[in-house]
């Protein structure tokens, strides 16, 4: 932790001041996207920066989700350092081109004669109503892909220093952020300071299962920890944090610990965290040693009408529950007696 | 023009326009837990262009799609339980507001990003011509997916292959914030579609019986092989870009905007044409099937677990 004045901000205020105190260090970090100059500023994250930093720093873009990529590659290529926004993680899909062909590729393929400083920040929408195509997570592609950074921090505390870290970062990093994370509280130092990729982050330590969570899965396993304890249970958590590179070292540790791992990914589950986490794992011999499973998104793709969204996505109590037949595959099935609401299901009501 | 038509033109746009107010109205109950991009305000476009279309023709939309939807014939009743998210709902609730189909009626499903169903309409037009069919296809987006790669593709292909295909931009001058003047350098989208290779026409005012005219003869120019055709219509979206409320106090756009469009309703132009016997008739029955329509989607039931697995493939 960093010393120094601490106050508490919402998620996206931390992620605001990052850019804020980035772009007056650092004449070259430039912020591009749909909307970030808008009235609403990309659900706060932009507001009042194009007024502060001008138009030239800060500018909405066409719709041209792959073009624009390009143009902020080309930039970077100029030794700028572009946030490239994307208010839906689904709109990368109409990048995937420039992101995977070119950001990724150039500085090997060119023999590490240049680099490609980029940000992109993709927000994952979830709940009321976002449906197939605005809800997507889509890490798992871009984790098979060499050449891309992954994050997705979860505390407020470090979506600031990631956010610094990642602009100062010389190498295309896919900064994703989730829609219902904007709603987390928490204290930041006020100084700039970084937080760095690739090291997950220990959250809350417990001596019977390791609970491994990607994104807005970190606060459900923060909850399922909660509920254990009703029955003695007491689990660690981890944040992931980087999905590329991936500490699976951080995990491993744990999970010889505790002799229980489960994972929970914030998407599909084929090739994705929990799948590559426990290859690794596999791979280390100790299949034996360590009990694991995960859990993910049904595996299609996500409907809208509440009552089936809310069977589609990992929460809480289902991880609880299921945490709980792995320590005790034999007594009979347990489930948490007072459920807890969600915060920020109930403040969450419009889309964008 | 014939007060039948009048009468048609009158009965959607009074549809279109109360089964969105109702929407609004009930919105703050938080019974419909989806987005909604209301096309109030929009409304004369969809319904010109689809009267000048056949029962057979096909129309593909956006996530702002109610007017085109309901105006091509698409179902009141399956709309609704749609936004309830019920399982009599055109997509079993799976698919919500921004995702409206009727395959009986050519409604061919709307898509929530943002110029993906061009270049589907495109290929849907490409195999009517394959398989010698005569039915034709409409193609509405905004502004914005002008701005997309699709777009550009789709059409030089319509046109290189002289695909049945009419192209309907409805230019709101917005895309959500953003002004068509700040993603374009000029005001020539029409230019645009010319170049491709194909007739274009913009129509400034929303005045229903250009848009309809304009319409029809492209259409049957296209059904005679003459390959696609391309009309924008100038409109104006009233409320805020998704949801039920207006937004004046953004500041991305005057009031003044909006309120020259409210004084050239074409819904008020089609009403005074109307003696007030036939107005009465057409309202009374449609407010019966609009309550209708809410009241069973309220009390149809929601899909239940064993939906969430099914439908994922074809076999
Ligand atoms: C590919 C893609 N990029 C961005 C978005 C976010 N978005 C949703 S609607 C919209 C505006 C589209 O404007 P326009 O095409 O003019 O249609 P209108 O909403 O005015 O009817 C944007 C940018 C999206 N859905 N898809
Ligand atoms: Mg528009």
């Amino acid at each position: 932790m960093i010393k120094g004045a601490m106050r508490i901000l919402s998620y996206p205020q931390a992620i605001k001041e990052a850019i804020d105190q980035e772009m007056s260090r650092d004449h070259s970090v430039i912020l591009l996207g749909q909307g970030v100059d808008d009235p609403k500023g990309t659900l706060g994250t932009t507001k009042g920066l194009a007024e502060k930093f001008g138009r030239e720093r800060v500018f909405d873009t066409p719709l041209s989700e792959d073009g624009m990529t390009g143009v902020a590659i080309g930039a970077a290529l100029a030794r700028l350092r572009p946030i490239h926004v994307h208010i839906r993680m689904d709109f990368l899909l109409l990048a995937m081109n420039q992101i995977v062909n070119m950001a990724a590729k150039m500085r090997y393929m060119f023999g590490a004669t240049l680099s490609v400083p980029l940000v992109i920040r993709a927000i994952i929408g979830k709940s009321w109503g976002q449906g197939p195509q605005h809800s997507q997570s889509l890490y798992p592609l871009l984790m098979n892909i060499p050449g891309l950074k992954i994050v997705a921090p979860v505390t407020p505390y470090d979506a600031k220093g990631c956010m610094i870290q990642s602009i100062r970062d010389n190498n295309p990093v896919i900064f994703m952020e989730h829609r219902l994370l904007y709603y987390q509280k928490g204290y930041v130092a006020q100084k700039p300071y970084l937080v760095p990729l690739g090291k997950a982050r220990i959250l809350a330590r417990g001596p019977d299962i390791t609970l491994v969570g990607v994104s807005s899965m970190v606060i459900e396993c923060l909850r399922a920890r909660e509920y254990l304890r009703e029955t003695g249970v007491r689990a660690e958590v981890i944040d992931l944090l980087s999905l590329s590179p991936l500490d699976a070292d951080t995990v491993i540790k744990s999970a010889l610990k505790t002799g229980n791992l489960l994972v929970i990914d914030n998407a599909w589950l084929p090739c994705a965290a929990g799948a590559e986490i426990i290859a690794r794992l596999c791979e280390k011999n100790l299949s034996r040693k360590i009990k694991f499973a995960r859990m993910g998104f049904a595996f299609v793709p996500c409907p809208t009408t509440p009552s089936l969204e809310k069977e589609f996505y990992p929460n809480a109590e289902r991880i609880a529950i299921r945490a709980f037949q792995m320590l005790f595959p034999r007594k009979k099935p347990w489930e948490p007696k007072n459920k807890k609401n969600r915060p920020e299901e109930v403040l969450f009501k419009g889309p964008f | 023009m014939n007060t039948e038509l009048i009468k048609k033109f009158y009965a959607l746009l009074f549809l279109i326009r109360r089964t969105e107010e109702e929407i609004i109205r009930l919105y703050p109950t938080d019974i419909i837990k989806s987005p909604v991009h209301l096309s109030i305000g929009q409304e004369a476009v969809s319904v010109a262009v689809c009267q000048a279309l056949k029962p057979l023709d096909l129309v593909f939309g956006t996530y702002r799609g109610h007017a085109m939807y309901l105006a091509k014939g698409g179902n009141l009743r399956s709309m609704i339980a749609e936004l309830y998210g019920k399982i009599s709902g055109c997509a079993k609730g799976k698919g919500g507001s921004m995702h409206l189909i009727d395959l009986r009626k050519g409604v061919m499903g709307t898509s929530a990003v943002v110029g993906t169903t061009i270049p589907l309409a495109v290929g849907y037009a490409y195999a009517l011509k394959y398989k010698n069919r005569n039915d034709i296809v409409a193609c509405f987006f905004g502004d914005g997916a002008v701005d997309e790669g699709d777009f550009h593709e789709a059409l030089n292909f319509a046109a290189l292959k002289k695909l049945p295909v009419l192209f309907v931009c409805e230019n709101n001058f917005y895309a959500i914030h953003s002004h068509h003047l700040s993603r374009h350098h000029s005001d020539n989208i029409c230019e645009r579609a010319k170049s491709y290779g194909m007739p274009a026409m913009r129509i400034k005012d929303g005045d229903i019986f250009k848009i309809y005219k304009a319409a029809s003869r492209y259409m049957e120019k296209i059904r005679k092989g003459s390959g696609p055709a391309f009309i924008e219509c100038i409109t104006c979206r009233w409320k805020e870009h998704v949801g039920p409320g207006d937004d004046f106090h953004l500041g991305y756009r005057k009031k003044e905007e909006v309120a020259c469009w409210k004084h050239n309703d074409p819904l008020d132009k089609m009403r005074v044409l109307l003696d007030d016997k036939a107005r009465g008739l057409i309202e009374s029955k449609i407010e019966k099937e609009i309550e209708a329509a809410f009241l069973f989607a309220q009390k149809d039931s929601f899909p239940g677990k064993n939906e969430l697995l099914k439908d994922l493939f074809d076999d």
